[in-house]
């Protein structure tokens, strides 16, 4: 069983689940896992239990894996953009 | 042209030609392939909006009519926004993410019980039933699967009846069911059977004493749905489980839009068989299921013969891929309910409040029976499908995706007593898990203007506007 994960790394992870989900190019899924990722670590913050501990950081390296995969596959099938999207995004200037 | 798949990896592959890169989840993505695959229809749209503007016609005409169907070249995108979430929901990518398994490896035949590759996927099938089952506080045992809503209707409605041939000839549905359940009871009709179609009052609700009386003591199979899918109106489903118990009569609840939407708990609800499809919860399309329950044992005609499996009542090989991906998004409606339902719930409040903020609109069916993410709206004075024409950046919908070919008005509406003028002005609003704040006050904007915009071109709303009273009018001529 490894040990406690320390402030920093819960940080780490959670940047990570951030830049991850806004690598997906569409718009309703890259919204969508912005939000969880916040309401979920938010929502996880005051948990004390070290076995919930351990299953929630667990559970949240399970899903950093699907998003890392799911954010890659959908920048490979791109649509185009909504019509509330702007075409030139700020965090999205790779697109051109 | 090549889009890398991260800053950090097109800055590394420039200074590191010819490396191995390190990607997501240590998997190695070649680039020297293009890996994007663009459904771009951007450049049509494009070339189609200049054609317009360039036009002579349109410029003679002097018309604005199509600069108020789309906002054309302000640096937004042109895929229009998706709020038809009743029609069928996007696929989750974590849903996707179960599913790509099966087309990678794991293909084996989940009913093979002579070798690792069937029993491997064979697990993934049990273990997403369980999911299945979780979510309406079945048993693992009591859920069939089958290609979808319709089918698992289809098979109640035909095999229950023809089970009980011998003693019972009565099926009780309503008007507002779906297609699939009308024209399946209508089909036992041919084969002997009498149906009663209740009515429905004027909120959408059936009345629990117009069922009661209808129960005959041939009468072998109840089917009312949980959620309607045009004005989501949710019926009291509790209260009608109780009076078919009581009178020892089969309940059938299609709950293709309710399932995973709404709290349901098959044994608390007295419910004996209940249809889902996995395409509503954000699951892929093709698959579906049915709950029959096995104490007290409810016995159906199969429609589908073969091979035995799911109990001999269909039979025919499962697709692991699109089980999993159903398990999966099962597993997903239970864990998420509660901030799904929240998210839905504010968004629905905000385009309520707003659709309704237009003069002379109103909302149909029931305001307090209802599923918030299913909004229907009548915009009186305005013809449905001119303004569905008018708002082709929004996907949207009058009535039921398997009417919207004909330009009937909705049964739905007219069982509900609204007139025809106003069944064919009325649009379905579908808000889900991943609908933004962002898009909802777009389509208000856009409804609002454009709502505006259709009756300034109609003498009747003129005429409203005068205040004339459009029934004290004699048209001639008739």
């Amino acid at each position: 069983m490894p040990a406690l994960p320390s402030r920093s790394q819960v940080l780490s992870l959670y940047r990570q689940f951030i830049r991850n989900a806004n690598n997906f190019s569409n718009y309703n899924y890259r919204n969508y896992f912005l939000r969880k990722a916040k309401t979920s670590f938010r929502q996880n913050k005051t948990l004390e239990d070290v076995t919930e501990l351990n299953e929630a950081w667990n559970k949240a390296q399970r899903e950093l894996g699907v998003l890392k995969r799911q954010s890659v596959i959908s920048q490979m099938y791109t649509f185009d953009k909504l019509v509330v999207e702007p075409l030139q995004s700020s965090h999205d200037k790779r697109r051109h | 042209m090549l889009r890398s798949i991260t800053r950090s990896l097109t800055v590394r592959q420039r200074y590191l030609p010819r490396l191995c890169y390190r990607s997501y989840a240590s998997a190695k993505v070649a680039f020297d392939v293009k890996l994007e695959t663009p459904t771009d229809i951007e450049t049509a749209t494009r070339e189609q909006a200049q054609a317009r503007s360039n036009s002579e016609d349109v410029i003679a005409s002097g018309t604005t009519a199509l600069n108020h169907a789309y906002r054309e070249n302000s640096g937004f995108g042109t895929r229009p926004i998706y709020l038809d979430m009743q029609a069928t929901t996007p696929t989750d990518p974590r849903v996707l993410d179960t599913m790509l398994k099966f087309y990678t490896g794991l293909y084996g035949n989940p009913h093979s019980n002579t070798h690792s590759y069937g029993w491997e996927t064979n697990k993934e099938v049990e273990n997403a039933r369980k999911h299945i089952a979780s979510v309406i506080n079945a048993d693992v045992k009591e859920i069939i699967f089958t290609s979808g809503a319709t089918e698992s209707n289809n098979m109640v409605l035909k095999g229950v009846p023809r089970f009980y041939k011998k003693t019972k000839k009565h099926i009780i549905t309503t008007r507002t069911e779906h297609k699939c359940v009308l024209e399946a009871a209508r089909a036992m009709k041919n084969e002997g059977f009498e149906v009663t179609f209740l009515n429905v009052d004027e909120q959408g609700l059936v009345d629990l004493k117009d069922l009661e009386a209808a129960i005959r003591p041939d009468t072998c199979l109840v089917s009312v749905m949980a959620v309607n899918n045009e004005i989501g109106v949710m019926q009291p489903i509790k209260e009608i489980g109780a009076i078919c118990r009581k009178h020892k009569v089969y309940f059938h609840t299609d709950a293709a839009q309710a399932y995973g939407k709404i709290p349901i708990d098959v044994n608390e609800m007295n419910i004996d068989l209940l249809s889902i499809s996995s395409h509503k919860i954000y699951g892929p399309k093709g698959i579906g299921a049915v709950y029959v329950r096995r104490r007290p044992r409810v016995r159906l005609d199969p429609i589908i013969s073969g091979g035995g499996q799911e109990r001999g009542l269909r039979s025919g090989t499962l697709a692991p891929s699109l089980v999993a991906g159903f398990g999966e998004a099962a597993r997903l409606v239970k864990e998420e309910y509660e901030t799904d339902i929240e998210h839905i719930q504010r968004l629905s409040e905000r385009l309520t409040k707003g659709l309704l903020s237009i003069e002379h609109t109103s909302l149909n069916g029931s305001s307090d029976h209802r599923y918030p993410g299913c909004i229907n709206v009548s915009f009186a004075y305005v013809e449905g499908e001119s303004l569905l024409m008018a708002l082709r950046d929004i996907a949207l919908s009058s009535g039921s995706a398997c009417t919207s070919a004909s330009l009937e008005p909705s049964y739905v509406l007219h069982a509900l007593g609204k007139d025809d003028a106003l069944a064919h002005s009325s649009i379905r609003f579908g808000i889900g898990r991943f609908t933004t704040e962002e898009e909802v006050d777009y389509v208000i904007k856009a409804i609002k203007e454009r709502v505006e915009f259709l009756r300034e071109l109609s003498p009747l709303w003129e005429m409203v506007k005068e205040g004339i009273d459009l029934n004290s009018i004699e048209w001639s001529g008739h």
